[in-house]
């Protein structure tokens, strides 16, 4: 199917143009999002995508599905609700990096720890878009942020690892440069049986790149041209030449844990034969 | 024609155009973009796979 018709197929009627800012990365990973289902071969009926609040989980609202557009932060909470009890559904949780890691932290590291079969799309722009520039756990240390105007002191989650340490079952990493990988790896978490985590490193030219004289959105998405590294380049490399790069690709993938809706069906049915 | 673009849904943020190997793309002086170029247009779908706004697309 063409791009154009994939568009029109996933997308509510009459919905585009889009509220999103000129060169925001929202866009390209909510395209990725749609062909990866198209990939899949899921129905829409079949698919839920749940989001919080920010510029990044406006996704919900634009796509055809079964959707959740939450409250802020509580994108895994609800997806959760969603998924323990309809556990056919392949559900999609579209979530802000301060959606995600700030307000909504706490829910990552134990859904990640549950290993409950959920598609994180983590749009990563650096900062909190949608209220004008305050820096989130991922803005980069050193960055400007309307709440760090002499730069922020703090310094930035690794989400994959984060991901990885409380328990997420598959991790991966692409940008809005990548745009294909970035499709393959959302395919890939929908497929994996457990909790996936794909960030989605994007442009917010409006609230990070203007603060931090990144230019516009061309020298944006050319920025994650020239330090995104594919995952087999990355570990040839040495720590020096690490520097200032990140690594994408399938960063972590582990099918040795059972699933929560797997193991919570287990219990069920141990507790309808009376056993202990 | 190759490339479709739906002017309507440009916000002329110029990726396509840079992205694009053959040059065969340019924002205009109201912000949209244009083919400029069109018959050095090789199909390589990096503007379709890169416009935020779902604006331009390469017919096969
Ligand atoms: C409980 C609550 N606290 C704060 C807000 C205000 N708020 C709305 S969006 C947002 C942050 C958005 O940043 P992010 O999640 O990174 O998404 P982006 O807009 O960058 O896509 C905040 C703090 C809110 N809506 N609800
Ligand atoms: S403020 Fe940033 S994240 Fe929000 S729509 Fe604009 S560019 Fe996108
Ligand atoms: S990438 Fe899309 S929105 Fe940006 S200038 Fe090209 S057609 Fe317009």
């Amino acid at each position: 199917m063409s791009t154009e018709a994939l568009i029109d197929k996933y997308f509510r009627p009459g919905r585009l143009p889009h509220i999103w800012c000129p060169g925001c990365g929202n866009g390209i990973v909510t395209g990725c999002i749609v062909k990866a289902v198209e990939q899949t071969g899921l129905t829409r009926d079949e698919v839920a995508v749940v989001s919080g609040i920010g510029c990044s989980s406006r996704a919900s609202g634009y796509l055809d599905f079964n959707t959740v557009h939450s409250a802020h932060g509580r994108a895994l909470p609800v997806a959760t609700g969603v998924k323990m009890g309809n556990p056919k559904l392949n559900v999609i949780v579209v979530t802000g990096d301060g959606d995600c890691t700030a307000i909504g932290g706490n829910h990552l590291i134990h859904a990640a720890r549950r290993n409950l079969d959920l598609t994180v799309v983590l749009f990563n722009n650096s900062i909190y878009g949608m209220t004008g520039g305050q820096y989130s756990p991922l803005t980069p240390f050193g960055s400007k942020a309307t709440t760090a105007p002499y730069a922020t002191i703090e310094h930035d989650f690794d989400v994959v690892e984060l991901a990885k340490a409380a328990g997420a079952t598959f991790v991966a990493r692409g940008t809005t440069f990548h745009a294909q990988l970035l499709t393959d790896l959302i395919v890939k978490g929908m497929q994996h049986k457990g909790f996936s985590l794909i960030e989605a490193v994007s442009a917010c030219p409006t609230s990070f790149g203007r603060q931090n004289k990144m230019g516009g959105p061309v020298e944006m998405i050319l920025w994650q041209r020239d330090h995104g590294v594919m995952k087999a380049a990355w570990d040839k490399m040495t720590d020096e030449q690490r520097q200032g790069k990140f690594p994408i690709g399938v960063l972590h993938e582990d099918n040795s844990k059972v699933e929560y809706t797997v193991a919570y069906d287990y219990l069920i049915k141990k507790a309808q034969e009376g056993k202990k | 024609m190759a490339l479709k673009i739906i002017t309507k849904r440009c916000k002329g943020c110029g990726i396509c155009a840079a992205l694009c190997p053959k040059k065969v793309l340019a924002v205009n002086e109201v912000e949209k973009v244009e083919a400029v170029n069109e018959k050095e247009c090789i199909k390589c779908g990096q503007c379709e796979q890169h416009c935020p706004d779902y604006a331009i697309f390469v017919e096969k």
